[in-house]
């Protein structure tokens, strides 16, 4: 499943969708809110789903390689995340689900 | 033609909307010159750990990288507070952050532990009031 697909499929809002959305696939999620652990953790591909939604959890996905951001929990994410998100060429999606069953969405749709 | 590549990059003071742009552009770098991914991977998360420390703990500072066919050296020097007990910080879990860095993600005492876990040497230098310098080395095979 590629993030363009999933951002479609799950109706979760598009914060932004990067250039490469369609090629990029989704190769399993993965959760944690604690950057220090994410930085080590966050297999490459995976759908990262957190309440975590500050520019640091971009640099995060970034460094780690992972295929998306999905911030859960109807966390607050501002512009400036946003306009971040865009020039880093992450996809960021946000939902009201907790973190689980965000999770479990992108599990099933592997 | 020297087979070394020197690179420079400034960390500013309190500034986490810049923290990972040192690192990310190095990963970039050796990702473009075929470095392992292993190897990519822990540069990255050790060179990231040591800038947010420089941003979280110690007024910001330089860091210093030499690429090598056979090693990445890079070195960290703040004019920070320097660090009281090394081996206290160096206990995973152990973390004198302030609670607005905890706010962001930061601060469950792993940034030491990381630094020393992903890469293959390091050696602290550090002066109580003077500042800290931080060396660290991964081997490229």
């Amino acid at each position: 499943m590629t993030v363009k697909e999933f951002a479609e499929q799950s109706g979760f809002r598009i914060i932004n969708l990067a250039d490469n959305a369609g090629e990029v696939l989704i190769r399993q999620a993965y959760c944690c809110d604690l950057l220090s652990i994410a930085m080590t953790k966050v297999p490459e591909g995976a759908a990262w789903v957190t309440v975590m939604s500050n520019i640091n959890t971009l640099a995060v996905a970034s460094l780690t390689e992972a295929a998306c951001v999905i911030v859960a929990e109807n966390a607050a994410a501002d512009a400036e995340f946003a306009e971040k998100a865009k020039a880093q060429g992450i996809t960021v999606l946000h939902t009201e689900k907790p973190v689980f069953d965000a999770a479990l969405m992108v599990h099933e749709g592997l | 033609m020297s087979d070394t590549i020197k690179l420079q990059y400034t960390v500013s003071t309190d500034d986490f909307t810049r923290a990972g742009e040192a690192s990310g552009d190095v990963k970039r770098k050796l990702k473009k010159m075929g470095s392992a991914p292993e190897v990519v991977r822990k540069v990255a998360i050790a060179m990231y750990e040591g800038e947010i420390n420089m941003v979280i703990h110690a007024n910001g500072g330089t860091i210093d990288v030499e690429i090598t066919p056979e090693e990445i050296l890079m070195v960290l020097q703040d004019s920070g507070p320097g660090i009281a007990d090394v081996e206290k910080a160096m206990q995973a879990g152990y973390s004198t952050a302030p609670d607005r860095v905890r706010a962001l993600g930061f601060g469950a005492g792993m940034g030491l532990p990381n630094m020393k876990q992903y890469s293959d040497e390091m050696e602290i230098e550090t002066t109580i009031g003077v500042g800290t310098k931080v060396t660290m080395k991964v081997f490229q095979t």
